[in-house]
């Protein structure tokens, strides 16, 4: 009797759960799908736009599907309309920003490994206080260091140059790859340089052969933020470049804002697109590792 | 010739004083365990020995040769580290022949080490693996094997067993007394676990605060420690310290615990020094596993306990009592029935007892 009784009411409880459970689930998607689509909506109407003519952007909404496949906008965003002068267009600058980020990424990541390799594992008076200075150079402002920055750049004779620029974000960026390769390799035994100390390895031996190779994940992680920061940056490249120097963002700007005639708004949107697409591929290329190696630092692996 | 021997060391971090006047010596063949309390400073003594910290005062020399500025890769030794140390991105031959490509040994040579080594260590079978792969016992083995093939003067082990488990930890300690005895090779090996020490070392050198307590054989540091530390520090449970005076009737020396008038003779005692013993504060020590349940000896003698605590452990059991307001432990065959809150009738064995100087602490 009693027992029944019970089996009943727990019948019961578990009936109501399960509502109550399926109910969150569904809140829970219908808040995703909310937040998805905020962040996506944006990209659409760019991606949409880009594939109008202008008289479908005049006519239409902003929302409203393309006619066709049109990549005239795309064509004239990345190679010009062919008239000398006047036409700006993204391709150089496009290569001029490959140009600047791939060496200032290299240098400033490699740099950083050496530095936190340093920091951590050939420990030295003071070095505390060094790592600290590193650290302020994470929290000064752009701004701050522009005057001194170009003082320096005209002095060196590399001013308005992609060489100027990669010193300038290499600089820039060391305080933060240090930073990386720092909390990553503290996480990493000692007893790893002592052991390849007593089998005479030396400073860049035990460097190259030891630690690197098991660095994967934190050198995924320092190129995709030095990558994504130094290909965004557009006041460094606006104010030590200009003309056939400047880097993509600064291109893009000016074709942006410094039209004569009538915004083209189908071309704005494909140039902004070219523009981002190289960050967008090594996201996707190496976003798992990104994650994994943000991570991997907290856990002792 | 000594294989090691240290002289007057010193070292400090800061004002931090890690290690005090070391003096040590290590003939060949001899396997030497530094034993001691966490922050003793028996790892930092192994890292200057090694040639991974520096020195502050004092000599290091290898086979009469003062090594105190030379390079690690130079001294000849060998270490095994308690994380083993693998290298992560090489497989177990590459770990193991690391050193030896370093040290420009030609490639015939690296091949027959290696194959010796890694069979004897029975690894042969594990050489294309990545250290991940392995079990922790393995890598123990591998991380044992690189220091092998490089035929070292003096082999250093820093805690090498601290992290396998319980069981596994047994296995490779005999491991490691056999890999001794076959080798012949001397060797330095640091650990908190008096057991291993106990097990492992001809010698045991056992250290607090950066100063050796005593160094002695395995034998001599259980029967005759040198002080109470020493006395505290070795043994489970550790050796009771009764507080009391020595006192002269006659000739006759006893001792009388504090609170107590039970006179305990102590005639065969061999004494360090025999003056000015009468009225002296002293520690009485015992050992747990010297106090009987029957009597066994014609010297031993006979007092009345109340047993307070019991505490069964399966093949035996640890019995507390009160010796005059004096905590005792004493360890019996969990056969024996001894009743709670009753004075129980028990023996000391008095020629196993130790006596120390209550000021000072040391061994009188």
């Amino acid at each position: 009797m009693q027992d029944s009784l019970k089996s009943s009411s727990y019948q019961q409880l578990e009936q109501k759960s399960k509502y109550t459970n399926m109910f969150l689930r569904w809140f829970l998607y219908f808040i995703l799908i909310l937040f998805a689509s905020y962040f996506i909506f944006p990209l659409y109407v760019m991606v949409v736009t880009s594939l109008k003519t202008m008289e479908e952007i005049r006519q239409g909404t902003l929302l409203s599907w393309p006619s066709g496949l049109n990549l005239d906008s795309w064509a004239i965003a990345w190679g010009g309309r062919g008239y000398g002068a006047g036409d700006t267009f993204l391709r150089p600058y496009f290569w001029n920003s490959i140009k600047m980020v791939v060496p200032a990424v290299f240098f400033s990541t490699f740099i950083g490994a050496m530095t936190g390799y340093v920091l951590t594992k050939w420990r030295f008076k003071g070095d505390q206080w060094v790592f600290l200075f590193l650290l302020f150079g994470c929290f000064i402002p752009f701004q701050a260091i522009l005057l001194p920055m170009a003082r320096t750049l005209g002095v060196l004779g590399i001013s308005n140059s992609v060489v100027g620029l990669v010193l300038v974000h290499t600089v820039y960026g060391i305080p933060f790859t240090t930073l990386f390769f720092r909390n990553y390799y503290v996480s990493v035994p000692t007893e790893l340089v002592k052991a390849a100390r007593i089998d005479g390895a030396g400073f860049f031996k035990i460097f190259f052969k030891i630690l690197l190779p098991i660095s994967a994940p934190i050198i995924v992680v320092t190129v995709i933020w030095q990558f994504t920061q130094i290909w965004n940056d557009f006041l460094f490249g606006s104010t030590f470049s200009f003309g056939e120097a400047a880097p993509i963002q600064v291109a893009l700007n000016n074709m942006v804002l410094s039209s004569t005639s009538v915004k083209e708004y189908n071309v704005d949107m494909a140039s902004a697109i070219i523009a981002g697409i190289p960050t967008l591929i090594v996201y996707v290329l190496a976003g798992k590792y990104f994650i994994r190696g943000l991570t991997s630092g907290a856990v002792k692996g | 010739m000594k294989t090691l021997k240290i002289e007057e060391l010193s070292k400090n971090f800061g004002s931090t004083e890690v290690l005090r006047k070391i003096n040590l010596e290590i003939d060949e063949g001899n396997f030497l365990v530094l034993l001691g309390p966490s922050g003793c400073g028996k790892s930092t003594l192994l890292n200057i020995i090694a040639g991974l910290e520096t020195i502050n005062e004092g000599n290091v020399f290898i086979d009469d040769y003062n090594v105190s500025k030379v390079e690690p890769k130079d001294r000849n030794i060998a270490m095994v580290f308690q994380s083993y140390a693998l290298y992560p991105s090489m497989n177990v031959r590459e770990n193991m022949i690391f050193g030896l490509k370093q040290a420009k040994t030609s490639k015939e040579k690296i091949e027959e080490q290696l194959e010796k080594v890694s069979k004897f260590l029975q690894v042969d079978q594990l050489l294309e693996r990545k250290p991940s792969q392995l079990s922790g016992g393995q890598r123990q083995r591998v991380a044992i094997g690189r220091a092998l093939v490089r035929e070292p003067r003096i082999f250093l082990f820093d805690e090498p067993l601290s992290n396998l488990d319980a069981k596994l930890r047994v296995e490779m300690r005999r491991e490691i007394k056999k890999l001794h005895q076959q080798l012949k090779t001397t060797v330095v090996y640091v650990t908190h676990d008096q057991t291993e020490a106990m097990s492992l070392g001809t010698r045991i050198a056992i250290m607090n605060h950066g100063v050796i307590q005593q160094n002695d054989t395995p034998e001599n540091i259980y029967n005759k420690p040198s002080n109470t530390f020493v006395a505290d520090f070795i043994g489970s449970p550790s050796m009771n310290l009764i507080k009391g005076t020595l006192k002269e009737t006659s000739g006759e020396l006893s001792f009388t615990a504090s609170g107590s008038n039970v006179e305990i003779p102590i005639k065969d005692y061999e004494f360090k020094d025999k003056s000015n013993l009468n009225n002296k504060e002293v520690y009485f020590g015992i050992r747990p596993e010297h106090i009987y349940f029957k009597k066994s000896n014609e010297s031993d003698f006979e007092i009345n306990l109340r047993a307070d605590l019991s505490e069964y452990i399966g093949h035996e059991q640890i019995m507390t009592f009160d010796y005059a307001n004096q905590e005792i432990l004493a360890k019996f065959p969990s056969t024996i029935k001894i009743e709670l809150a009753k004075e129980t009738k028990l023996f000391f064995d008095l020629t196993q007892t130790s006596l120390f100087d209550a000021q000072t602490e040391e061994r009188i």
